[in-house]
């Protein structure tokens, strides 16, 4: 009796009408994907304030790759330039305003640290940093890439030549050693449920959803972002119908480094400004493109968000022997996506 | 009919690689509309593209707009100097509303064009300004792509086969605005396969064959001429290839 249910039902199902046809792959990936989400229940119902603890460390770290992947996004979708000095500039921002930093504050020679900065001397070093970062970026863009529009393997190489020759300047001027930005804040203050959590930490997160909200209303309110998003689409027609677009590549690059200098600003003043910085965040920001969907802001929102909670839970719910191997994670999450999206989250064939 | 030609063609050339796609094509357009007809892959989109400078392909020769040298300039000086270009296939920006391809143009002051204009002309899209480029009928897609390239007060347009792949009423409503323009002084360059459309636009017609301007004809000439029409287009009378 119940096998002939069986059978009945196996003979209905595919008169049903459509079904979602899976792959073994993709299968195989929902299952994976469903025992770590079992397995991150599981651990965050025996420790709730370590799991929001881990889960706001996640998502302050997402804003950081927001910050830093939308100005990617931006010019790689508009462009199709993989700018492989994005990373740089995030660094540059970070010693920039350390440098900066360092000759307001006058530090004790002996001292390590900085002293606690005040709002100008954390505020004048931000604004500084973030502006030449974007004026460098404008400069690359017009110096280097600008003629070469269209060979991409051409503009990757360039880029890759300038963030070697920025990082090899970047020890011999700043040095090895990872240091950190002084903040006007106190470092840490009480939350319900966390505890206490670093203030920078919420400032972060904070001054990315700002970050966010301003790009999505430039990018959907203004002739700039319209200009852009039709850019997107098909660069050629929008010079048909009267637009400069050079004009709108530099805007786009000003805009781009400067939000990677900012990042690199705020991830100095929570972590620390460290020469390694540019490699890792220029493959974060890739990964979350890649994500998310070429030149989609929601898209980066999104990947920025699953990077950083991926990191962030990997970090501690991994069992000890194989915590080391988070970072495979990040890749997993890409053949994930790329198995069932192929051009992204939010993406869409050129 | 003023003596300089609101568009000059001399010796244009185009090339995609070793491919010369377009072979010293010399023509004028006056007040009068001028339409391109010819088979598929004879150079006629080629030949719009090389007026706007697009690349690909690569164009050579002399274009003159009002008597002014325009070839070898970017694309938007083009556009801004006067060429509305109205692209096969529409080219629509499917992430911008009906509103939003608009409102990215930069209007020129002076001139009768502006967003209400183009509202004033095709009441179809007022109605759908919040819409999706992608969600426009065919119809609707093609208005929006003239409407656009109006409010850059053109001098001339640039159609390139504007009646492909719409219902035969929507055609007729085209014919209808392409003369308005005419009417208004703006010179028509118009691309077409159909027949129809292109004589009851244009009377002048520059036949395009392998490239090359193969000969002119008038719309009576053709119209009355079956075999004229199968040289040239490749169609009978009853339509069939």
């Amino acid at each position: 009796m119940a096998t002939s249910e069986v059978g009945a039902t196996a003979e209905i199902v595919p008169q049903a009408g459509p079904r979602v046809r899976l792959s073994r792959g993709t299968v195989f990936l929902l299952v994976v994907l469903a025992l770590a989400v079992l397995g991150i229940g599981l651990q965050a119902a025996s420790d709730v304030t370590l799991f929001a603890q881990i889960t706001l460390n996640g998502l302050s770290l997402a804003g950081l790759y927001f910050i830093v992947a939308s100005g990617f996004t931006l010019i790689f979708g508009l462009m199709r330039v993989v700018n492989m000095a994005h990373g740089s500039f995030y660094m540059l921002g970070g010693i920039i305003a350390y440098l900066i930093q360092e000759r307001m504050l006058n530090p004790d020679p002996t001292s390590f640290d900085l002293p606690q900065a005040t709002l100008s001397s954390f505020l004048i070093p931000l604004i500084v940093s973030m502006f030449s970062v974007a004026l460098l970026g404008v400069l690359i863009q017009q110096i280097f890439l600008r003629w070469n529009q269209g060979q991409e393997l051409r503009q990757a190489l360039i880029t890759i030549a300038l963030s070697i020759i920025i990082a090899d300047q970047a020890v011999a001027r700043f040095g090895g050693i990872a240091k950190e930005i002084s903040v006007p804040v106190r470092k840490s203050i009480e939350l319900p449920i966390v505890g206490m959590y670093g203030t920078m930490r919420l400032v972060m997160l904070l001054v990315a959803i700002v970050v966010g909200v301003i790009l999505v209303l430039i990018i959907s309110r203004t002739r700039f972002g319209m200009i852009v998003r039709a850019g997107v689409d098909d660069r050629q027609m929008v010079t048909a119908l009267g637009v400069n677009i050079q004009k709108v590549f530099a805007g786009a690059f000003f805009l781009g480094a400067m939000l990677a200098g900012l990042a690199g600003v705020l991830g100095g003043a929570v972590n620390s400004v460290n020469k390694s910085d540019d490699g890792k965040f220029l493959l974060i920001s890739l990964v979350i493109v890649i994500v998310g969907g070429m030149g989609s802001l929601p898209g980066a929102a999104v990947g920025a968000v699953l990077l950083g909670l991926i990191d962030s839970y990997s970090d501690v719910y991994l069992p000890d022997s194989v915590t080391n191997y988070g970072v495979l994670l990040t890749f997993f999450l890409l053949v994930f996506v790329l198995a069932i999206r192929p051009y992204g989250l939010f993406g869409r064939p050129a | 009919m003023s003596n300089v030609p609101i568009l000059s063609l001399q010796n244009v050339n185009a090339h995609y690689g070793a491919a010369h796609v377009v072979q010293d094509v010399s023509f004028d357009v006056h007040d009068e509309p001028v339409c391109v007809i010819g088979r598929n892959g004879m150079g006629k989109t080629s030949l719009c593209r090389a007026i706007m400078n697009l690349d690909p392909p690569t164009a050579a020769g002399t274009i003159l707009l009002d008597g002014e040298p325009i070839n070898g300039k970017p694309p938007y000086v083009i556009a801004r100097a006067g060429v509305g270009y109205v692209p096969q296939g529409r080219k629509l920006f499917q992430s911008l509303s009906v509103d939003e391809h608009l409102r990215m143009i930069k209007t020129p002051r002076v001139g009768r064009w502006n967003t209400a204009a183009v509202y004033d002309l095709f009441p179809r899209l007022a109605e759908r300004k919040k819409v999706s480029a992608t969600q426009l009928s065919g119809g609707e897609q093609q208005m929006l792509a003239i409407g656009r390239a109006m409010l850059l007060q053109p001098r001339l347009l640039v159609m390139d086969e504007p009646s492909e792949g719409l219902a035969p009423r929507i055609v007729e409503e085209l014919v209808e605005t392409l003369k308005g323009f005419v009417n208004e002084g703006v010179g028509v360059l118009l691309i077409e396969q159909n027949l129809g459309v292109a004589t009851s636009v244009a009377e002048r017609l520059v036949v395009m064959v392998a490239g090359t301007v193969f000969t002119e004809t008038t719309s009576t000439e053709i119209s009355n001429s079956p075999e004229l029409q199968q040289r040239f287009l490749g169609v009978t009378p009853t339509g069939h290839q």
